[in-house]
């Protein structure tokens, strides 16, 4: 009962993003002709894939204290690597993958020795990385285009029964007991996956609860003989391989690469937004990953509702799509402001700067 | 000392500066396993830097550290910790934004399958807080939402979480109410008949005599004695506390006592805990020092009558008129006329990267404008002005206050709230870690201040300047003024015996009987310290 209360009182950014995100989806699936069904399910869901593993990415760096602007750049990067190593037989693809993983790792442990090892400001640390980023992306696809393996792509960007069906998994999709779930968009199953395989073994590891710990404080961290410097290494890192994920998604999605330098300034933007929104404090040490999932969600749902209001109805003054940016920044305002609310409990008011 | 084990803990010639400054100079100590160890100390003595040091947060320059005999060395609390040396420090170590369970096992968590195991670091937690008698505290709680006092048993348990072989107190029981107090001291004991050594600093004389079965007096960075607890009274005790090395000249005081009404008077001002029913009064063209020990209220003192703390309870009177101050804007403005020279030049009292006139104008910039501007000519006059004033050696105004030396950063400092004639001048130890000579300057300077009409509240953790320059000093204990000294009583004997709120039994020195003449003895009984402490560590 306690347990309870308190779980959800520290949760309640968490909450709010959720809450958030079924409030507008809900009102989306309303008044969308097809709303509720499959293969919009799948639409919107491929839509928000990249943002919110961006969101995921952008995360880690946070709860440290730190803040990574080399999301985008770095998602830019694997997807232009994907149009060029993702052919060939199934040895290949997998070396691919493999490929285009290992580079957003090593962009992130890059990332990481320069804010540990170099003492550089995380922000101008990413701010240069994400440049160089950009610069190999243009190197490795100067024009967008390239290839990718179109099996590969159609099997994971749609929903499980053309997964099951592209790797003729569960016969081909058609098994009886599989119907229920064959309706299910496959990157929702993707998200899901990353989350239970990846994050929550890392949050309850020794070093993910150092990410915590620096955040929150770094002097009390170190008093307390946590390693602090291998915490903030493998914050960043984790950042480069949800980054190297989202990108690697978007070579999927589209079937090429390009070398977008305002797409990946875009996503290294809304990836920060949607943390924040999901409840994690941009001071570091509190919030998660699933909350900037439900953020990145709440972000695009606002875009989708855009699609969707009649200027003849009652929303009709909000159907003008000029007004998203300032609709998106409203809810960014009321999400800060919740999280900023402790400043009215401060006793002590230069405890306000610290 | 003639058992054959060697000691649990060793320290020989251990020593470690900061700059010019001897934090600790040869020390020897030895703590034995299955004892309670106080450590004691005036201001600046050495106490803390010891600690950190047996803890692995700071390296010694020179000397061994030794366990069981053996010699050790510590990179970090690490490897102290490996040692068996766990700590609760004044500054505690716990992360705000994790849970009580999560801190307690921060460390060392349970683990399964290589990941920590929540549900056993809970059931750790709970024992741990049942054994400090704290079942009232939800394990999954954060940190962040209890209430100091309640921080610090979660302190305690984590530490005890640890099995420590030496567990070190730096006023570990200094934000603790009675039922804890009890508490801890049942098993600071427990923990000592279990063969752990414990190293204790506190404040307060009776939990020392309650407890200790050891003390160590420190002095000027070095060890002066160490004794039973039964062995010696507290006057002894005082009195190996003081004999602080005066090579100091402090301008004379001011022949005629306070005359007028006075400027601020505090009535009854009480802030969380850590301010209780303060109440003075301050006249112009005097200095009122406060003193005690740090961490005693002091600094929330000086931080509430600047306006800086919410929810302050009391009466603040400036010129008869109730004030409530909403902040330093309105604090440093007419009709109030305060300023305060904070406690650290670095991070409240400079803007580091900022030219030197840029810092000595910052807090008069209102009187330097013209329209909305600043006026470049009368800030040029000002900066000159002030620099020439206080004597800052700087060849360029325009160079980063970051390039000027300890002492004249602080001089700038002083220079930003003198440039706006205030009335009241609030100083949180003004002469911390600065040169012998820029320190004369200054007491000169608040001399001059007080001639010219100004009101001074100085709070110093050197007691030699309390003596030299204030006329009056307010001795502050666990937030409150528990004696007022006043012209020949501020003197070692009273400011050290005040810090630790004890009444002496009979006056100090010998021929002490006699009501004049304390000035005199003062001189002689310094020197007659100085003496001792040369000789206990030969």
């Amino acid at each position: 009962m306690s347990d309870l209360r308190l779980r959800l009182a520290q949760n309640r950014g968490l909450i709010g993003a959720i809450l958030m995100f079924a409030l507008l989806y809900g009102l989306y699936s309303v008044l969308h002709p097809r709303g509720g069904s499959g293969p919009l399910l799948v639409q919107n869901a491929n839509e928000s894939f990249a943002l919110v593993l961006a969101a995921m990415a952008q995360t880690l760096p946070v709860l440290t204290g730190g803040l990574d602007l080399s999301v985008g750049p770095l998602m830019t990067l694997v997807n232009c690597l994907a149009s060029q190593v993702l052919n060939g037989g199934p040895a290949d693809l997998a070396l691919g993958i493999a490929l285009c993983l290992g580079a957003g790792l090593l962009g992130g442990f890059v990332n990481g020795c320069l804010v540990v090892y170099g003492r550089v400001q995380p922000i101008v640390a990413t701010l240069a990385s994400g440049a160089v980023f950009t610069g190999i992306a243009l190197l490795l696809r100067p024009t967008p285009g390239g290839e990718i393996d179109k099996d590969l792509s159609f099997g994971l960007t749609y929903d499980l029964a053309e997964l099951a069906a592209t790797f003729g998994l569960f016969d081909d999709g058609k098994a009886p007991w599989f119907a229920p779930f064959a309706g299910l968009p496959t990157p929702v199953l993707l998200v899901v996956a990353i989350v239970v395989l990846v994050w929550l073994p890392f949050r309850a590891s020794v070093t993910g609860r150092g990410c915590y710990a620096v955040g929150s404080s770094e002097g009390a961290a170190y008093m307390s003989g946590i390693a602090v410097d291998r915490s903030r290494l493998a914050a960043y890192m984790l950042a480069g391989l949800f980054a190297a994920t989202a990108g690697l998604y978007l070579a999927l999605q589209t079937g090429s690469g390009n070398a977008d330098a305002p797409q990946a300034a875009a996503y290294t933007l809304n990836s920060i937004a949607a943390v924040v929104i999901g409840g994690t404090s941009l001071f570091g040490g509190s919030g998660g990953v699933v909350g900037s999932i439900f953020g990145a969600l709440v972000l695009r749902a606002i875009s989708f509702n855009f699609r969707v209001f009649d200027p003849g109805s009652w929303l009709g003054a909000l159907a003008d799509p000029l007004l998203q940016p300032f609709v998106e920044g409203l809810v960014l305002l009321l999400a800060v402001s919740l999280g900023a609310a402790r400043v009215l409990r401060v006793r002590n008011r230069l405890h306000l700067f610290g | 000392m003639t058992s054959i084990a060697p000691p649990l803990l060793g320290l020989s010639a251990v020593s470690k500066r900061y700059g010019g400054v001897h934090a600790l100079r040869g020390v020897d100590l030895e703590g034995r396993a299955g004892s309670i160890h106080a450590v004691l100390g005036e201001n600046g003595a050495g106490k803390s830097t010891l600690m950190k040091i047996v803890a692995g947060v700071v390296r010694p320059d020179e000397g061994q550290i030794r366990i069981d005999g053996r010699p050790v060395a510590f990179a970090s609390p690490k490897d102290a910790a490996a040692q068996g040396i766990a700590c609760i420090f004044q500054e505690l170590s716990l992360v705000p934004d994790l849970s009580i369970a999560d801190n307690i096992s921060i460390t060392n968590p349970p683990r399964r399958f290589g990941l920590i195991d929540r549900r056993a670091q809970r059931r750790r937690a709970e024992e741990l807080l049942a054994r400090v008698g704290c079942e009232d505290i939800h394990p999954l709680s954060l940190v962040k939402d209890l209430p100091l006092s309640r921080r610090q048993m979660v302190e305690i348990a984590k530490a005890l979480g640890r099995d420590p072989r030496i567990l070190i107190l730096d006023e570990g029981t200094s934000a603790l109410t009675g039922g804890d107090v009890e508490r801890i001291y049942a098993i600071v004991r427990r923990l000592r008949d279990e063969g752990v050594l414990l190293l204790y600093i506190s404040h307060r004389m009776n939990e020392i005599r309650d407890l200790a079965d050891r003390c160590s007096v420190f002095r000027n960075g070095a060890h002066v004695e160490t004794f039973d607890t039964d062995a010696r009274s507290d006057d002894e005790i005082v009195r190996m506390m003081v004999g602080r090395d005066i090579h100091t000249v402090f301008p004379p005081k001011r022949a005629e006592a306070r005359a007028g009404a006075p400027v601020l008077e505090v009535r009854g001002l009480t802030w969380a805990e850590r301010l209780r029913d303060v109440s003075f009064a301050l006249h112009p063209g005097e200095i009122v020092g406060l003193g005690g020990l740090e961490g005693q209220g002091q600094r929330e003192l000086l931080l509430a009558l600047f306006g800086v703390l919410r929810g302050v309870e009391g009466e603040v009177l400036v010129d008869g008129v109730p004030r409530r101050i909403s902040g330093p804007g309105q604090a440093k403005s007419t009709p109030i006329g305060m300023a305060l020279i904070p406690e650290d030049r670095k991070t409240e009292g400079l803007m580091l990267p900022m030219s030197v006139a840029d810092n000595v104008t910052a807090a008069s910039l209102s009187r330097l404008r013209r329209g909305p501007f600043i006026d470049a000519e009368a800030e040029r006059r000002s900066v000159e002005r002030m620099v020439e004033r206080l004597r800052i050696k700087v060849d360029d105004v325009r160079r980063p206050v970051s390039t000027l030396s300890g002492g004249n950063q602080q001089k700038v400092v002083i220079a930003k709230w003198l440039l706006n004639e205030p009335r009241i001048v609030l100083m949180n130890d003004p002469t911390r870690g600065i040169d012998v000579g820029t320190k004369q300057e200054i007491y000169q300077l608040l001399r001059d201040l007080a001639d010219a009409g100004a009101a001074v509240l100085l709070f110093s953790t050197d007691y030699a300047e309390l003596i030299g320059c204030c006329d009056r000093v307010l001795m502050l204990y666990e937030g409150r003024v528990v004696r007022v000294l006043e012209g020949g009583e501020i003197d070692e004997m009273n400011l050290v015996a005040g810090a630790f709120d004890l009444s002496l039994a009979a006056p100090p020195a010998a021929a002490g009987a006699a009501d004049g003449g304390r000035a005199h003895v003062d001189g002689a009984r310094s020197d007659a310290a100085r003496v001792d402490a040369r000789g206990s560590h030969v």
